[in-house]
């Protein structure tokens, strides 16, 4: 599996950051050679569509897993094209959800909120 | 009294200081006026008149529609958007229309020619009478980004070479779509409470105004006894009080009840009388000193 | 930290005098106003120090150089948004520009390019024990849940141990509402009892719910229309809602509030009716749910400060 998840921190030890659209990087973690990638996450500075955005890059990144606390319904449109499978995070570090996740601890993430939108004005 | 009908517009720094109890009742004191609900995402003008037989119209806006023939998969769509309303997977393409700001920019660059425009309903627009007053309501749909295209539709009802005066119930605040209210308006009635709250948001109000070169005036509400920040501010500044409206529970309950005070109760039809009359002198001396 | 968000749907319900007041009660040390549009807490909050300042960048906005300008008008034709002035030379009206970037793509003579521009203020106030943090929005701006999210970030970074956060909300229903929902542990909603009032509480209480937050709601100015306060009680039973309680209008409070004094502070209605409400509210907050499963359903934010 190639899994990912949204973090504050470039550390496996740290907890999974509460948002999915604007977390600073994403953790992209193989399972099969143990090995983690940060990227930073542009979408972030967007002012608007960021979930969007982050689930595009997501897309393009090569990971089939989500492990996320929350998600828009937006970004869960993008990330259901791209057949990434999204899990709700629990309380917990990256490497504790990624261990769940393999344990089949973990649910699907099946609420998804109203999307954000960008103006406002 | 004014030599032509005026257009005011009705505009605090935040909700609830009174702009709907202000430009509802003067609307209601004109006699044969027009009345529009620019605060389109909480309007609630039409709770006060409850008009007739509303007639409701579609406000639309052109979003991108996007061929999957034709379409390459290429992505200088999905790169050029700066709202983030598109995102291309697995080789296809995905709008997002609630985030989409209709700047026609993906129609203009696809190199395939696969996008076209299409009407996307945003909002409405509701006509009807209440009394001797036109009340036209907007509403913007909930999800959509901008309520920018609905308070233009409405600002486009305002009938040309009019008889009668337009009072404009602005949204708070002072973002965008105030100013987009307030562009037509011929003066500015600032409603302002007694608080540190309100001298505060009224100075962002008076910054608007003042940057948009409008002609204003306030209306301080809700006062009681003791010091009220908001006239230390007006006469600071040298903004016209234009009235004061007392703080008073009968008109709390009218108010909270959805009843037009000036239509109810003498008193309030006489002080909303005054207080147009004495937009109207104001009105006009400024139109007088400009020229 | 447990975070609680204070919410209205129309503006003028009193969320700040609220806020102050709990965060008075609390003693919370780490506190924030999201109501970016028209920001009102620092008014009431007193630090002796002053911020950190920064500034915030929204949309790009064009910007035309007059020495490539061909005046062929490709820009105005394409624009939207109304947002370029013909002449010599053609400008852009930068109220009205929304960062789109057509112009700069349909100008043939590459005349056009996109700046940075400042949107709006953020303000840090810190000392040895508190943090409080805050930002104004630029006159004109469109509010987006990116700068709600800053300042609730900032205010996260700098929280140290603190066990309670208080957050003063924006009103409305809109995108920087649900920035601020975001990861909060408890909404108290603030009701009006007017007919608009309870629509637009209406609204939020349905907002609130789509994202499975704990939520009460409490009317204040209660005593102006004891019919519709009841109507909002019978709305909370129904909907299986805490209802924290009613603070009645008082004109001691105006004058407290005008005079730099906290309500919370003091022997008068309004004071000691919050007082009640900040109980209600605090021990909702801190009991372990056991009829809602709210830890499955918000997800945990462990770890992140």
């Amino acid at each position: 599996m190639k899994i990912t998840i949204p973090m504050n921190e470039q550390k496996l030890e740290s907890g999974v950051c509460p948002s999915f659209g604007r977390a600073p990087y994403f953790l992209l973690y193989d399972t099969n050679t143990n090995e983690s990638k940060w990227t930073a996450n542009n979408a972030a500075e967007s002012s608007g569509g960021a979930g969007i955005a982050a689930a595009q890059l997501l897309a393009d990144s090569g990971a089939n897993t989500l492990i996320t606390p929350r998600c828009g319904e937006n970004a869960e449109k993008v990330l259901n094209g791209a057949n990434i499978k999204v899990y709700r995070s629990v309380d917990g570090t990256a490497k504790e959800n990624i261990d769940a996740l393999i344990e089949g601890k973990l649910q699907l993430l099946s609420e998804f909120h109203a999307g954000f939108h960008g103006h406002g004005g | 009294m004014a030599d032509k009908p005026l257009t005011v517009a009705v505009l605090s720094g935040k909700g609830g200081t009174g702009k709907t109890l202000v430009s509802v009742n003067l609307a209601a004191a004109a006699g044969e006026a027009v009345y529009l609900d620019c605060d389109v995402e909480e309007p609630n003008g039409h709770l006060f008149f409850k008009p007739e037989k509303p007639e409701e119209e579609t406000v639309a806006v052109k979003i991108p529609q996007i061929d999957t023939e034709l379409c390459t998969g290429c992505r200088k769509c999905v790169e050029f958007c700066a709202f983030h309303a598109l995102a291309v997977v697995g080789g296809h393409p995905i709008l997002f229309g609630e985030v989409c700001h209709s700047c026609g920019g993906c129609a203009l660059l696809c190199p395939a020619g696969a996008i076209q425009e299409t009407d996307k309903a945003v909002g409405t627009v509701s006509s009807g009478r209440s009394g001797h007053v036109d009340v036209f309501t907007g509403r913007l749909n909930i999800g959509e980004a901008s309520g920018i295209p609905v308070i233009k539709h409405l600002l486009g009802k305002i009938p040309s070479g009019g008889e009668r005066p337009v009072f404009i119930d602005c949204p708070p605040g002072s973002a965008c779509a105030v100013m987009e209210s307030i562009k037509d308006a011929d003066f500015c009635v600032l409603v302002a409470e007694p608080t540190v709250f309100g001298a505060h948001n009224l100075a962002m109000v008076y910054e608007l105004v003042t940057l948009f070169r409008k002609p204003f005036g306030a209306v301080l509400n809700k006062c009681q006894e003791g010091e009220n920040p908001s006239e230390a501010f007006c006469l600071e500044h040298q903004v016209p009080i234009l009235g004061r409206i007392p703080f008073d529970p009968e008109l709390g309950a009218l108010n909270s009840e959805g009843n037009i005070a000036a239509r109810e109760n003498q008193r309030y039809r006489e002080l909303f009388g005054s207080l147009l009359e004495r937009i109207g002198k104001e009105a006009q001396h400024e139109a007088a000193s400009d020229s | 930290m447990k975070q609680l968000l204070i919410l209205s749907g129309k503006g003028g319900t009193g969320k700040t005098t609220v806020a102050g007041a709990f965060i008075s009660l609390s003693k919370a040390k780490a506190y924030a106003d999201c109501d970016v549009d028209a920001p009102n807490l620092h008014l009431i909050s007193h630090w002796s120090s002053a911020p950190q300042r920064s500034d915030y960048f929204g949309m790009p906005k064009a910007r035309i150089n007059t020495a490539k300008c061909i005046g062929c008008g490709e820009c105005l034709s394409h624009c939207r948004f109304d947002a370029i002035k013909a002449g010599t030379p053609f400008r852009v009206k930068p109220f009205a520009c929304e960062g789109c970037g057509v112009c700069v793509a349909a100008c043939p003579a590459d005349a056009v390019s996109m700046e940075p521009a400042p949107a709006g203020e953020l303000a840090l106030y810190r000392d040895d024990a508190r943090v409080f943090s805050t930002a104004k929005l630029a006159m004109g701006s469109g509010t987006s849940g990116k700068l709600v999210t800053e300042v609730k970030r900032r205010m996260g970074s700098d929280a140290g141990d603190a066990e309670l956060a208080v957050i003063d909300g924006s009103p409305g229903i809109g995108c920087p509402v649900i920035a601020s929902i975001s990861g909060v542990d408890m909404v108290l909603i603030i009701a009006e009892p007017s007919l608009s009032g309870i629509s637009d509480m209406e609204r939020i209480v349905k907002m609130a719910e789509s994202f499975h937050v704990k939520t009460a709601v409490c009317v204040n100015k209660a005593d102006v229309n004891p019919a519709k306060t009841e109507e909002i009680r019978a709305f909370c039973r129904e909907r299986n809602l805490p209802f924290a309680g009613t603070i009645p209008f008082d004109t001691e409070a105006v004058k407290a509030i005008n005079s730099g004094k906290n309500i919370a502070e003091l022997d008068i209605p309004s004071g000691r009716a919050v007082r009640k409400v900040y109980e209600n509210v605090m021990e909702l907050l801190w009991k372990e749910a056991k009829q809602h499963d709210y830890k499955s359903s918000v997800g945990e934010h462990g770890g992140v400060r």
